[in-house]
């Protein structure tokens, strides 16, 4: 899971990273609250899961109560890349010296961890100059590793001292929660030589979840990807009005990409997963019948052990109780499709031979 | 690094050429002992099981059950095997595999945690031995072996590869490919983690020099760079046989989880553009649509007669 900044920096805090004072809220009373606590010049920073927050507005300064009233809201009601605030941090203005970026990342190629230090941080990771690269297998940092950084990035002093306790905290924290990334961008120089983190990203591996009860609080779901979770297959919300079903992650993708191909939009990508039964699939059209926006449905199956017959004694099931009143297009191939194709004739599902078919269908009988 | 090929196969003259011992951890839960009776229709030799607590019973009435993997290699001398136990129990079924010296291990539990994937590679490394996965259908050399849950039905033997980190586009593309008359050498998958036990690039490494393939078919998605590193590897060495590639997620949204635990475009690393970009360079066609793959190998096959 992908963790907000402000949440990023609860887990800096609990491990001793430095960081400036901030407090974080989601609704303007508190906000106000925070604000004299915190004292004025602060900025406000949006919490959302995506990067590019300074360029479309997210982050603003605030020298008094005039500013906040004005600031807050606006920056409340930003859409940055579709995403919607989750809360607002307000955090202490820094008089910085210069911006250092620092991150640990688990290079998938290379299939370990990997250090990435600049002196030259605070833009996007991209256009990160002079990047200096350590692979650390499974994640642990030395005492030597670490002062050989600080000493490549020419930091000296407190400043180098600094650095090398950040990047050994940053090293602890990336192990102990299983991290795919943990990155402080920008890493500050203040100008009293210390370092402090002045960003967050901080990305968990789903599949290390049973093992960090303590991260769950930071989990953000959809109710309805909650429940296709606990049925075993996978959900992911997206903006269209065609729901596309299939099994396999790589085929409801392709799916999803012939679809987008042919001018139609998609409402979800749901894979039923390779153990589908009846009722799970069941499950899954239960889950369409929820979702706004969704005017027809495409299937794409390719029985392999999971037989096509069984999907199709879902949908069935599913005409039968008045779950699902929408067009279905699909596409039924592998295990006993003939038998499958037979069960579903004169039901509301159309059937096709191939999957362009389906998608043409699809796309003229939805968006008409 | 051990010859694929060697392991699955052996050589003629081998008492058990072609008829590879292979055990299954898990043999009894019902994912395992349903696949288990799978590859056995299939033709592969399963020798043994293991299963903590049901020693001394059969599988079937035919495949003797152990306790531990020591007993089931003692036993049967078997260097492969192929594990269904739950994610979480994976890492120590997997260091007990490879300690009692299992030299091809397919792992086919999906949601592995990424960490006990690199220390069970860690071991892998130590011990000279294969990983195939976690989260893959396995690996197959049509009509002699099947070690994994793929159904028979796409595949025929023949002589392009395969390679894929999706398990049902595998189905799909072999199914095309066959129905084309392209049958397959072998089919390797990859599986859809970030990190993988047999990347797309060492699984290029285990076929690119079979004698006679006539073709090679990658199967990616979107997620790391895997996909890049072979085509740089691909223009490196002028592999020069006939390559198609297909890659899913075009349209997939940047930060999202697309079902497999890898499959996921963080910032611009991972993207189906920067994939494509790198197989063009390569002078690698890649198919819109799975159903395009035979047609596009069809047309390499053409010119570089």
């Amino acid at each position: 899971m992908q963790l907000l900044e402000f949440q990023a920096k609860e887990l800096f805090r609990e491990y001793g990273i430095n960081l400036l004072e901030s407090i974080s809220s989601t609704n303007i009373e508190d906000g106000r609250k925070h604000a004299k606590e915190l004292g004025y010049p602060f900025v406000i920073k949006i919490q959302v899961p995506v990067g590019g927050r300074g360029k479309a507005g997210g982050i603003q300064k605030c020298q008094n109560d005039d500013e906040f009233e004005l600031k807050y809201p606006q920056v409340m009601d930003l859409v940055i890349k579709g995403e919607k605030a989750r809360a607002i941090l307000l955090e202490k203005m820094a008089d910085i010296k210069k911006e250092l970026y620092l991150s640990i990342f688990l290079n998938r190629s290379k299939r370990c961890y990997t250090i990435i230090a600049s002196a030259e941080g605070g833009v996007e990771i991209e256009s990160v100059r002079n990047q200096i690269i350590k692979e650390i297998g499974l994640g642990d940092v030395s005492d030597e590793l670490a002062k050989e950084v600080a000493k490549e990035m020419k930091l000296e002093g407190k400043t180098a001292e600094q650095f090398v306790d950040t990047l050994k905290k940053l090293s602890k924290l990336t192990i102990e929660k299983e991290a795919e990334l943990a990155e402080i961008n920008p890493l500050a120089i203040m100008q009293d030589d210390s370092v402090m983190a002045l960003d967050g990203k901080f990305v968990t591996d789903d599949n290390s979840n049973f093992r960090h009860d303590e991260l769950q609080k930071y989990q953000e779901k959809t109710a309805n990807e909650v429940q296709a979770e606990k049925s075993g297959f996978s959900l992911v919300e997206l903006d269209g009005n065609i729901a596309v079903v299939g099994n396999g992650a790589g085929l409801v993708m392709s799916t999803l990409d012939m679809l987008s191909d042919n001018g139609g939009k998609p409402a979800c990508f749901l894979d039923v997963g390779g153990g589908a039964t009846t009722e799970s699939v069941y499950e899954a059209l239960t889950l369409i019948s929820r979702l706004p926006k969704v005017k027809g449905i495409l299937v794409n199956l390719y029985g392999g052990i999971v037989k096509t017959t069984v999907v199709a004694e879902a949908f069935l099931q599913a005409y039968e109780n008045n779950l699902i009143n929408l067009p279905v297009f699909s596409r039924l191939k592998g295990t006993e499709s003939e038998k499958a194709k037979e069960m579903l004739r004169g039901s509301r599902t159309n059937i096709f031979d191939s999957v362009e078919e389906a998608i043409n269908a699809a796309v003229m009988g939805i968006n008409k | 690094m051990t010859d694929i090929f060697d392991l699955l196969k052996g050589k003629p003259g081998d008492s058990d050429y072609k008829n590879k011992g292979v055990i299954v951890q898990g043999i009894t839960g019902a994912y395992g002992s349903l696949h288990t009776k799978q590859m056995i229709a299939y033709g592969t030799n399963i020798v043994a099981g293991v299963t903590p607590g049901k020693g001394g019973q059969k599988f079937e009435d035919k495949v003797p059950i152990y306790n531990t993997m020591q007993e089931a290699v003692n036993a049967t001398n078997a260097k492969i095997s192929i594990v269904f136990v739950p994610a979480k129990f994976f890492l120590s079924a997997a260091k007990e595999a490879l300690e009692s010296g299992i030299k091809l291990l397919v792992a086919i539990p999906e949601h592995v945690p990424i960490r006990d994937t690199m220390e069970t590679l860690d071991l892998a490394n130590k011990k000279g031995a294969i990983i195939i996965g976690p989260n893959t259908p396995g690996i197959m050399i049509p009509e002699l072996i099947k070690i994994g849950i793929m159904p028979p039905m796409p595949f025929k033997a023949g002589k392009i590869a395969v390679l894929s980190k999706s398990g049902t586009l595998l189905y799909e593309i072999s199914d095309a490919l066959t129905t084309s008359g392209f049958g397959q050498s072998i089919t390797i998958g990859i599986g859809g983690d970030p990190v993988n036990g047999t990347r797309l690039i060492d699984a290029f490494e285990m076929v690119k020099d079979i004698p006679d393939m006539e073709g090679l078919v990658i199967v990616g998605e979107i997620g790391g760079d895997s996909e890049e590193i072979l085509a740089q590897r691909i223009i490196d060495i002028g592999f020069k046989k006939p390559t198609v590639a297909y890659i899913a997620g075009r349209a997939a949204p940047k930060e999202k989880r697309m079902g497999h635990a890898g499959a996921i475009i963080m910032g611009n690393y991972g993207s189906a553009e920067s994939k494509v970009l790198m197989f063009n360079k390569a002078n690698i066609p890649v198919a819109k649509r799975p159903a395009e793959v035979p047609v596009l190998l069809a047309g390499k096959m053409e010119k570089s007669d």
